[in-house]
């Protein structure tokens, strides 16, 4: 690449096909955002088939067509292509792309004091690859078998069998690959390319979720690349690792070899799957210790605990899958191995969560937009995580297991937890980004409605579960039970549409304020991690001299420092 | 600094004494391991569940697949010897031992087509008397199928060929040829052996670039050439690693 | 692998060859084996233990893992106890006596 720097490089290779890091950053925020959004609306569009089964809606036929929505009405299998990609887009195209991607891309580097990735091209074949398999998962739906329908975890034989599944395993195979490429070039940034004085313990928190997160993809995807693989020959070359034997679908045995076993599938994908809960949560919990220690200004309570929670979460995040499988039939011993193992991952989680609040004790903290997202994500987690034990437990697990309480459960780590985050993430390092700020006023209307809305969504569920309505229903009041129950559906459906319109102040001061935010310089918090020593923008190759690092990452307040915190580059008097 | 000059691309990290690409590679190959790792997993999995599993050598050309064994061995040693000649400062001799190394890469790949394609002219027919017989498809018919039976292997009729015979669809639980379809053993061994033959091509189509367009490098940055061409060989000897497990377990066990 | 002289390198390539040789013996040694039709359990064993040390031979040799960095030793024994784990799989199922296949 020597010799090719400096001189003016032409639009496509600025903006499109660009390796600076934080290009693709952004090119990694605006994709996930609009993903996000989009996995959004599917869920808006299913949440009024379960609130009001079987109304009509005419204008929707014009959108999704006849095929789908004859007059109107949601078919069942539409339906169910809505659910599965809502969940497939939401995490693999939304939460870990943005989390990883794009914060992971723009941030990291920064906070190290890097003037790019290790392998910039690397770079820009991940985000591109991940594009490529973005575009192949929207595209599924104008295919004529229809996008995938067996639900993100996409369980065989059904899976097998549906239509729709080849596309969906495509997609899954190019997001796979984008993650190991990006996996592998941030595990070598990070360990190769930090500044100098920068020792692992002088790290950012946040740069240390990114290196565990980034162990994780890339240990952790393989698996499930295999099992992708497995599924697509079962699809196309008609093996059966996934078809039992005496397979009958529509009154015909299946013409297989049978002998396989459908549960390999599931161990396959969970041991993906599992890692991955941690891949959502480990980077947002690295956004909210950098919000906290800045606005508490002080020190972050337990930095070293925090790191070695972090650690002991990734090794033990990979022998705990089986609790997702419980049901089906497990023996006692690996049930009781899986319930133990499982119970022992709440430790670290409690840990990180209980030097975070801990570091809130005494502090003067400045409410700003982004603090408020990093307090509220903790209460949120908190629900989120607790509400995880009796689903790892067999006994409330055999009442829970599929319900709408798993739903709850799970959205609140990663709806209310990491997407606040996320955004709290967004309104923290924008004037990074951009050299300007957010407006308050919007973004603390955004806050409360964010919260309050999600909080009406989720929160229902857990009652329609312990009520045992199951997960997957199109339409719950054909069940007694669900008609008890159906009161509680329609509240979370308009608390839904709600947090739909809450998102709007987001959207308009988040196009606003990138041409007419308020002007900062480049440090607008007052914070000590490297990435603020750097313009607003950063240029091409981020800082004008190489940075040195003196210090920790949070040292606010010193006795000694007149100034209130003392940045990490900052040469000991 | 305005511009990115990433730093390690040639000389290592005093402190982790590597350099970026040689850290990237085995990264990359860790998560390899846990690629195939999981297809063994499978493997073991199906195979403890299955009521009967074959002998691989009863079903597989073994001949073959030794020589294949022989000359994925040797590619990697002049793989190796490539890096050395570089080493060296032997330009020459490195073009020499990475042409060879692409050609017995194509030799595997050629030998494992004469592998697969009789596989997939080669049928078996479940009966519904729960026997199966093991041939060659004749032709087809509403109501029936012709088929040549393989040759006995063994006993009186060792070696004698059998006479078409005609079998009735009304008696045929399922006809397969020996593609991945036929049985879990099959499936695996296209899809293990599939897998692995991908992995070699990407290594033919990294080797040539490094070979002709990539080697351009040799001129101006030598230590990077030579760190690129080490790290194509420590993929080329995973990729050989593999088949040394790969082979027993499919063909011999 | 420290320093690299011409002398080093040449002593390396004299290493490569026996390992060649080796590995060429022991391949010859797992066909021969496999024809002696043992029982599957002893006949998995053995192929599997060559199999063992021909990977070793080549991780060793070839791969230059017997004079590795740190960091790459971490990198591997990372990778070899998740890979362990991913081992684990299986003995789930069986352990369980495969229940969903046989209902």
């Amino acid at each position: 690449m020597s010799g090719e720097h400096d001189h003016e490089l032409g639009f496509w290779r600025k903006y499109v096909f660009s390796i600076d890091h934080k290009v693709i950053g952004i090119q990694y925020t605006i994709t996930a955002l609009l993903f996000l959004l989009f996995g959004f609306t599917l869920m808006m569009v299913m949440r009024f088939q379960l609130a009001y089964p079987g109304t009509e809606i005419p204008f929707l036929a014009k959108i999704f067509g006849e095929g789908n929505m004859p007059g109107g009405l949601m078919l069942p299998e539409f339906y169910n292509q809505l659910g599965a990609m809502h969940g497939t887009i939401m995490v693999f195209l939304g939460v870990v792309p943005l989390a990883v991607g794009g914060f992971g891309n723009y941030v990291m580097p920064l906070q190290i004091g890097a003037p790019d990735m290790a392998f910039p091209r690397l770079n820009m074949a991940s985000y591109w690859v991940y594009f490529l398999g973005g575009v192949i998962m929207l595209g599924s739906f104008f295919l004529p078998s229809g996008a995938a329908q067996s639900g993100w975890t996409s369980y065989p034989p059904l899976s097998n069998i549906n239509p729709g599944q080849t596309a969906w395993l495509f997609g899954m195979v190019f997001l796979i690959t984008s993650s190991l490429l990006g996996s592998v070039n941030f595990i070598v940034t990070i360990i190769q390319l930090r500044a100098e004085g920068l020792t692992f313990f002088r790290l950012p928190f946040f740069v240390w979720a990114q290196l565990v997160t980034a162990f994780l993809l890339l240990l952790a995807f393989p698996p499930l690349e295999a099992a992708g693989v497995l599924q697509l020959m079962d699809r196309l070359a008609g093996t059966s690792f996934f078809m039992p034997s005496g397979l009958v679908v529509s009154n015909q045995v299946l013409d297989i070899a049978g002998e396989g076993n459908p549960l390999l599938w599931q161990h396959l994908f969970w041991f993906l799957a599992h890692p991955e809960v941690y891949v959502l949560i480990l980077p947002a919990m690295g956004i909210v210790a950098e919000i906290l220690a800045n606005n508490t200004r002080k020190p972050l309570w337990g930095y070293r605990s925090l790191v070695y929670a972090t650690i002991f979460l990734g090794f033990m995040s990979f022998i705990v899958w089986a609790h997702h499988m419980f049901m089906t039939g497990m023996g006692t011993t690996m049930s009781a191995f899986f319930q133990t193992t499982t119970m022992i991952i709440s430790v670290p989680s409690v840990i990180i969560l209980t030097a975070m609040v801990i570091s809130l004790w005494g502090a003067s903290i400045r409410y700003t937009v982004p603090m408020l997202f990093a307090i509220a994500f903790l209460p949120m987690f908190a629900i989120g995580g607790l509400t995880g034990l009796p689903l790892g437990l067999t006994a409330s697990d055999i009442h829970l297991h599929d319900t709408y309480y798993v739903i709850g459960h799970f959205h609140f780590v990663v709806a209310p937890g990491t997407l606040m985050a996320l955004f709290g993430g967004i309104y923290y390092w924008f004037p990074k980004v951009t050299g300007r700020l957010m407006n308050n006023m919007l973004g603390k209307l955004h806050f409360w409605g964010t919260l309050i809305f999600m909080n009406v969504v989720f929160m229902p569920m857990f009652l329609q579960g312990m009520h045992s309505v199951s997960r997957r229903l199109y339409d719950q009041t054909v069940y007694e039970h669900g008609k008890d129950v159906q009161d509680l559906t329609i509240a979370s459906s308009w608390g839904a549409w709600c947090l739909g319109i809450a998102q709007i102040p987001f959207i308009i001061n988040f196009f606003a304020s990138i041409f007419a935010g308020k002007k900062v310089g480049s440090n607008p918090w007052d914070a000590t991690t490297l990435e603020w020593a750097a313009p607003s923008p950063p240029p091409h190759g981020n800082f004008e001299t190489e940075p040195v690092v003196y210090r920790g990452p949070y040292e606010y307040s010193p006795p000694e420092d007149p100034t209130g915190f003392s940045p990490q580059n900052k040469a000991p008097a | 600094m305005s511009s990115a000059e990433i730093k390690y691309i040639d000389k290592p990290h005093p402190l982790t004494g590597v350099t970026n690409a040689k850290l990237g590679i085995w990264l990359f190959l860790a998560s390899e391991v846990m690629l195939f790792g999981a297809l063994f997993s499978a493997y073991v999995l199906l195979r403890v569940g299955a009521t009967s599993w074959p002998r691989g050598s009863d079903e597989l050309n073994v001949p073959l697949a030794t020589l294949n064994t022989i000359v994925l061995i040797t590619s990697s040693v002049t793989m190796v010897m490539s890096w050395a000649s570089l080493k060296l400062d032997n330009f020459g001799k490195f073009r020499r031992y990475m042409g060879m190394t692409i050609a017995l890469s194509l030799a595997f790949l050629v030998i494992k087509t004469f592998e697969y394609t009789p596989k997939f002219s080669h049928y078996e027919v479940f009966l519904n008397d729960k026997t199966s017989v093991r041939g060659h498809l004749g032709e087809k018919h509403e109501d029936h199928i012709l088929f040549t039976p393989d040759p006995e292997k063994d006993g009186e009729h060792a070696g004698v060929h059998p006479e078409e015979m005609r079998i009735e669809r009304s008696d045929i639980r399922r006809l397969t040829n020996f593609g991945p379809r036929h049985s879990n053993f099959f499936a695996l061994y296209f899809t293990l052996t599939g897998l692995h033959g991908l992995h070699i091509i990407g290594g033919i189509v990294v080797n040539t670039w490094l070979m002709f367009p990539g080697s351009a490098m040799w001129k101006t940055q030598r230590e990077r050439f030579t760190g690129r061409v080490e790290c194509a060989g420590l993929y080329w000897h995973f990729v050989d690693l593999v088949w040394i497990f790969l082979f027993p377990l499919l063909y011999l066990l | 692998m420290t320093a690299h002289g011409a002398e080093d390198i040449a002593r390396h390539v004299k290493v490569y060859i026996t390992v060649f040789v080796a590995l060429m013996a022991l391949t010859i040694v797992t066909v021969a084996i496999a024809s002696l039709h043992l029982s599957v359990g002893s006949a998995i064993l053995l192929a599997m233990l060559i199999a063992s040390i021909k990977g070793s031979l080549v991780a060793c040799y070839f791969m230059h893992l017997i004079s590795e960095k740190k960091i790459i030793y971490c990198v591997l024994g990372l990778t070899v106890f998740f890979f362990v784990v991913l081992m684990l799989l299986p003995v789930v199922e069986i352990e369980s006596g495969f229940h969903a296949v046989n209902v």
